[in-house]
């Protein structure tokens, strides 16, 4: 492949290890694993691995109750992060790990529930979710992965897509205005939200850490490279060629203006913390406002959740 | 066990089909219930928003009725009972997530309070239409329960019963209500709580580390351990291996969609229930169902006035298919007569079953009313005059 403005491809595809995966020695995140489930399904150069590890990180240092953490995903790439991390893992349908993430929250209060998903599902097919979340301020962590299309399904145009991106049904560029996620979700209302590149892993776990310390609707878009599709079709290079770009053109800037937040192709990419803000939660505000109206009437749900004991 | 007193509201009341079936979710135990506003159903989510802060129990209204299923599914894994309320347009939106619900194992309840479709159809008005929907609405192979009340009474007890098959088996239940019940108001009674039997959310007595959530150890349905126990499991709507893992194979999908026919099919016999009445000697037996069996009650007067021997079987639980009864009926009688309020949908099982052993005979009706009992009547004495 000749050179061009991102770099080359050095070692592609990347050599196998030559031992099987219970020869490995231990990772630091083995026991947050479902190390039955490895070798998992991504491509060499996703980004999606590298997320998985720095949520399993953050877990470990924020000192959660595991026993007390859900994951849930849609479908897709990202979609099947709910199936290695061990945990109690939810993956649902496409579009809606949001409301079934509210159902297990509203279901059982203590639970803290993270839903882990791609940008297709999470603002395409269930964008109506995301918005009603993000305005009820529901108590969920929401990470989502976004690779610019649509992988699980072979490169389809992705709500996200850049402008004149190409994909599998863009062949000849996209001419439809992608969303601005963390504006999306700061427009709605959310009172967490930031994006990182998986290259910077060390503020990508240290931001999830700090997300899994706040409450309501947090928001941690992920910009991850897709080297099988959205790469190759847009002749990108490898995810190792992905990184140098983000090296070289993402751009810190904490607390920017939202509004100022769009990613153009091949342009810099805005990342750091935009809004760290305390609102009440969904439940905050049922609680106070039947607690208000209905005074020693108002049985709340149990934090334990509401069935029936045997 | 019992019924928890805080959710029954023991006394005689006056209620419509929509508070009673309302009524008998709380009284069932449900305490989580996410849905979406639509005409004839939403009485029913009124009454919960109501009376829900006071006993423990949280409804949201979502922002579309997939929302709603889905959220109902993930409330469901929590151990909390919980249902989503719709009609026609809503429950179409919902297929998806029935289907995720029926392959995850996921008890719960889908109310249907039917109107007139297809599409935005007749909103306030009556229909039957959706019977196969329920049976049949959601992609692949899978086995539901469904039951369909004939008056408010019934919408307060079968809710709870609903309820209960839903625990025991594992599966959605369809509440396929009418416009007419939901919005009739007749006397109800609802019994003390230690009168009214509930079957809890039955947890595993497993260890985390014996635990696999779908293996069945010869059971119908597996064991269940609920989000935040420490089970740490995993479940997927992909075809999944007793670990709940995916597992992309023609043998797992042999066993996983089997299971999750048979633990209904087997148990059929169990689940079914209708009421049957003067069938032994009867020429004519009206195979009904919800609202239309009570107004088949007027028609199959009508016929015995005019010289008929006319029976009757209402069907309580219509999926799955009471099949044993409608084989044994046809080898007895001349012909079945089916009225129902669409153009022909359980009659096609009705036929099945019969398999040529008798006439049977569809009433038609499109929607926006019941039937004429005359009309009824009057295919009651044809079907015996043909027939003799």
């Amino acid at each position: 492949m000749s050179k061009d403005k991102v770099g080359t491809r050095t070692d592609f595809p990347p050599t196998p290890p030559e031992f099987l995966p219970e020869q490995q020695p231990d990772h630091p995140v083995t026991p947050y694993l479902r190390m039955e489930r490895i070798p998992h399904v991504w491509c060499p150069g996703c980004g999606i691995g590298t997320v998985v590890k720095c949520f399993a990180t953050a877990l470990e240092r924020s000192g959660a109750d595991l026993d007390k953490v859900s994951v849930v995903s849609g479908i897709g790439c990202s979609g099947r992060a709910a199936g290695y991390l061990k945990l109690d893992g939810f993956h649902t349908t496409h579009g809606r790990a949001i409301p079934f993430a509210t159902g297990l929250k509203l279901g059982r209060p203590e639970l803290e529930v993270a839903v882990f998903s791609g940008d297709g599902d999470l603002s395409g097919i269930g964008g109506n979710h995301f918005i009603h979340a993000a305005r009820r301020n529901m108590d969920l962590l929401v990470i989502l992965i976004n690779n610019f299309i649509y992988g699980m399904t072979g490169g389809q145009n992705a709500p996200t897509t850049p402008l004149t991106a190409k994909s599998s049904t863009m062949p000849f560029g996209n001419f439809e205005a992608p969303f601005n996620i963390p504006h999306l979700a700061a427009s709605c209302g959310a009172p967490y939200v930031a994006r990182w590149t998986c290259l910077h892993i060390r503020r990508l776990t240290w931001a999830m850490e700090e997300a899994l310390d706040r409450k309501g609707f947090r928001l941690i878009e992920v910009i991850a490279p897709c080297p099988t599709l959205y790469s190759r079709l847009n002749k990108l290079g490898t995810g190792l060629n992905g990184m140098r770009f983000y090296h070289d053109n993402a751009e810190i800037r904490h607390g920017a203006d939202t509004r100022e937040l769009d990613i153009d192709f091949q342009k810099s990419i805005t990342c750091g913390k935009f809004v760290d803000e305390e609102r009440p939660t969904f439940l905050d505000q049922m609680n106070e406002h039947y607690g208000q109206v209905l005074g020693e009437k108002y049985v709340p749900m149990s934090p334990e959740g509401g069935w029936l004991h045997g | 066990m019992k019924a928890d007193p805080i959710g029954v509201l023991t006394g005689a009341h006056y209620l419509d089909g929509d508070f009673a079936c309302g009524e008998g979710a709380m009284a069932a135990g449900c305490r989580f219930v996410a849905g979406y506003p639509i005409t004839p159903s939403t009485e029913v989510v009124e009454r919960i928003s109501r009376r829900f802060p006071t006993m423990g129990g949280t409804f949201i209204q979502m922002e579309d009725e997939l929302a709603s299923m889905a959220a109902v599914v993930g409330g469901s894994w929590t151990g909390t009972k919980s249902m989503t309320v719709t009609s026609g347009p809503g429950f179409s939106l919902m297929m998806e997530n029935i289907g995720l619900a029926a392959m995850m194992e996921t008890p719960c309840v889908v109310v249907n309070v039917q109107r007139g479709g297809p599409s935005t159809g007749l909103p306030t008005m009556v229909g039957q239409a959706d019977v196969m929907q329920a049976r049949w609405g959601s992609h692949g192979d899978y086995e539901i329960i469904a039951m369909s009340p004939q008056s408010p009474q019934e919408a307060f007890d079968l809710t709870i019963e609903a309820f209960n098959l839903s625990e025991i088996y594992r599966v959605p239940v369809m509440f396929l209500m009418d416009e007419i019940v939901g919005h009739m108001t007749e006397r109800v009674v609802i019994p003390p709580a230690d009168e009214i039997e509930v079957v809890p959310r039955a947890l595993t007595g497993k260890t985390p580390e014996e635990f696999e959530p779908y293996q069945i150890n010869g059971k119908p349905t597996p064991e269940f351990a609920r989000a935040g126990d420490g089970y740490r499991f995993h479940t997927t709507g992909l075809t999944h291996d007793e670990r709940g893992y995916p597992e992309m194979s023609v043998e797992c999908q042999e066993r996983c969609v089997r299971r999750l026919l048979e633990k209904i099919t087997d148990n059929a016999d169990r689940i079914v229930r209708f009421e049957e009445e003067a069938t032994d000697d009867a020429e004519v037996v009206v195979v009904t169902y919800g609202i239309t069996a009570r107004v088949a009650r007027l028609a199959i007067d009508m016929a015995r006035r005019r010289g008929v021997k006319v029976g009757s079987v209402r069907l309580i639980v219509i999926w799955p298919f009471a099949e044993k009864l409608i084989r044994e009926l046809a080898g007895k009688v001349r012909a079945l007569v089916v009225p129902e309020i669409n153009y022909g949908q359980l009659v096609l099982e009705v036929e099945r079953c019969a398999a040529g052993k008798c006439a049977v005979l569809p009433v038609s009706h499109g929607g926006g009313s019941v039937h004429d009992p005359a009309v009824i009547a009057e295919v009651i004495v044809k079907a015996a005059a043909e027939a003799a």
